[in-house]
């Protein structure tokens, strides 16, 4: 018990600030993410097949490489070969280069939620949009989206639960964040090794939890009764 | 009654696994002793680490493999009796509570923290924390020049953290292997690769980075490589004799200097060979 209490005393304000990272780094992807995401997914049911291809070659593309490869490519090519610089700062340049891999990976997830959402509309709601003159935008804009993102809230939460963990693989691209720590404690405290991996995944599972909590409870009252 | 049975089924298996989490290194010692009468030994190496514990197909090379067949050897087991284990940094302390491994000659530092944990036999090499920079770099000759420079590391490492202490002016890159930061090193994104200088050596020494980059020579940290055994291990005496052997005899020169060829490094040789610790 003293030896953890310890690893508190050493790592506590460590672990709370990457773990806020973590979060930082979810916030940001997440907003991006959900408007590429919603773009590509208006793409996927648009009546122009040139952009239907587009978003179907982009969500095959990005939903089947790994984020691990996505993460490191941003830094050893984006960083090590192009020297892209994203801020001033050299920490900050690495956060936003995550953020934007992150956003690349999660948009494919996020628009394929969306697009389930889509799938839930019947197909007379469509018609009848086309029916009182609306074009594809505004169709979409006042009939469509409205009902399919109701629809969706249960698997685009789960999206975002998975970009909350996937947050970690930051690491990958040399960003200061939990997991980082967790490797740190690992290395340096043995003594407590097991102990680490608990808290680390505690700080998650308090995260995670009330998000799967509350977006069930959205998903159930906002669902279109038909 | 459905949902009850469940909940009874999860708590039992949650049981068990404390259960099984205790045991483990309370039984680890029966097992260890036993040595099982000479037959094989099982040793844990880093797999991934050129020029100190590498595998290629089924063959093993460098330093730590070197050492680890010596002193196995002079244990009494040939060298087909050596069953080699991989064993990552993080697994190290595992390995050997849960008998895992017989021992373990993995870059592994002597510390307080770990001697918690695990027994350590040696240590047979004594490391500092170097800089490994491009063949051309005429600049860097110690941390101090960095400031405002791109170094590399890897996430967790002690390296990582100890330049952070000593030199927050410089930029650190955290990367998940050594050799995602050679290959930034090549391109031209860092300016410095840091951790134990044999490791850089060992790099350095690989087929593909041959003439590419070289150790700058100006070690900073202490780091002492002690064979890792359990707690309830009785082979640390045999194994320190066997290491003093191996400096006696001059093995122990050839080792380093096979591992290393080419890279025009030399370790520290106030410090090296080290004389074994105590066992406990």
């Amino acid at each position: 018990m003293d030896a953890y209490l310890s690893l508190w005393e050493t790592y506590g304000p460590q672990m709370l600030s990457t773990f806020w990272t973590n979060i930082q780094l979810t916030f940001w992807a997440a907003i991006a993410s959900v408007t590429l995401g919603g773009f590509l997914a208006l793409m996927r049911i648009s009546p122009i097949p040139s952009l239907r291809w587009f978003g179907t070659a982009y969500v095959n593309i990005f939903r089947n490489t790994p984020l691990t490869i996505i993460m490191t490519f941003g830094v050893l090519v984006l960083f090590g070969v192009f020297q892209v610089q994203l801020a001033s700062d050299f920490n900050l340049n690495f956060f936003r280069i995550a953020i934007i891999g992150l956003t690349i990976y999660h948009a494919a997830f996020f628009c394929e939620a969306i697009r389930s959402g889509v799938n839930t509309v019947p197909l007379g709601q469509a018609e009848a949009a086309r029916a009182i003159g609306l074009s594809f935008l505004p169709a979409a804009r006042h009939v469509i989206l409205p009902q399919a993102l109701r629809g969706a809230i249960a698997p685009m939460g789960n999206t975002l639960i998975a970009l909350i963990k996937n947050s970690t693989v930051a690491t990958a691209g040399s960003v200061a964040e939990i997991s980082g720590t967790m490797k740190t404690m690992i290395e340096f405290r043995p003594d407590v090794g097991i102990l680490v991996f608990l808290t680390v995944a505690a700080f998650f599972v308090i995260v995670v939890i009330p998000i799967g909590l509350l977006s069930t409870y959205l998903s159930k009252k906002l669902a279109v009764a038909r | 009654m459905r949902k009850n049975r469940i909940a009874m089924a999860s708590m039992a298996a949650v049981a068990a696994l404390t259960l099984s989490a205790c045991g483990g290194s309370d039984e680890g010692g029966t097992g260890g002793e036993g040595s099982e009468g000479g037959e094989s030994v099982r040793i844990g190496i880093k797999f991934d680490q050129p020029g100190l514990g590498f595998q290629e197909g089924d063959t093993y090379t460098g330093f730590d493999v070197d050492v680890a067949k010596y002193v196995a050897n002079e244990l009494g087991y040939s060298e087909d009796q050596i069953e080699w284990v991989s064993a990552p940094s993080a697994n190290r302390e595992t390995l050997l509570e849960t008998n895992g491994v017989d021992m373990i000659f993995a870059t592994y530092s002597i510390t307080d923290e770990r001697k918690e944990r695990v027994a350590f036999a040696g240590p047979y090499f004594h490391a500092g924390q170097d800089l490994l920079v491009r063949e051309d770099e005429s600049e860097i000759a110690g941390p101090e020049d960095l400031e405002g420079k791109n170094l590399c590391s890897v996430t967790g490492s002690t390296s990582a953290t100890k330049v952070k202490e000593l030199h927050p002016g410089i930029n650190l890159v955290e990367q998940s292997g050594y050799a995602d930061c050679l290959g930034l090193l090549e391109t031209g994104g860092i300016d410095a690769v840091t951790t134990d200088d044999i490791i850089l050596a060992g790099l350095a020494a690989t087929e593909a980075n041959q003439g590419k980059f070289k150790v700058v020579g100006n070690p900073f940290s202490d780091e002492r490589y002690g064979v890792g055994l359990s707690q309830d291990s009785d082979m640390c005496e045999d194994i320190n004799a066997a290491i003093q052997k191996m400096y006696d005899d001059g093995a122990w020169e050839e080792a380093i200097s096979a591992n290393t060829e080419g890279t025009g490094y030399t370790p520290n040789d106030e410090k090296n060979p080290p004389e074994p610790d105590a066992c406990a």
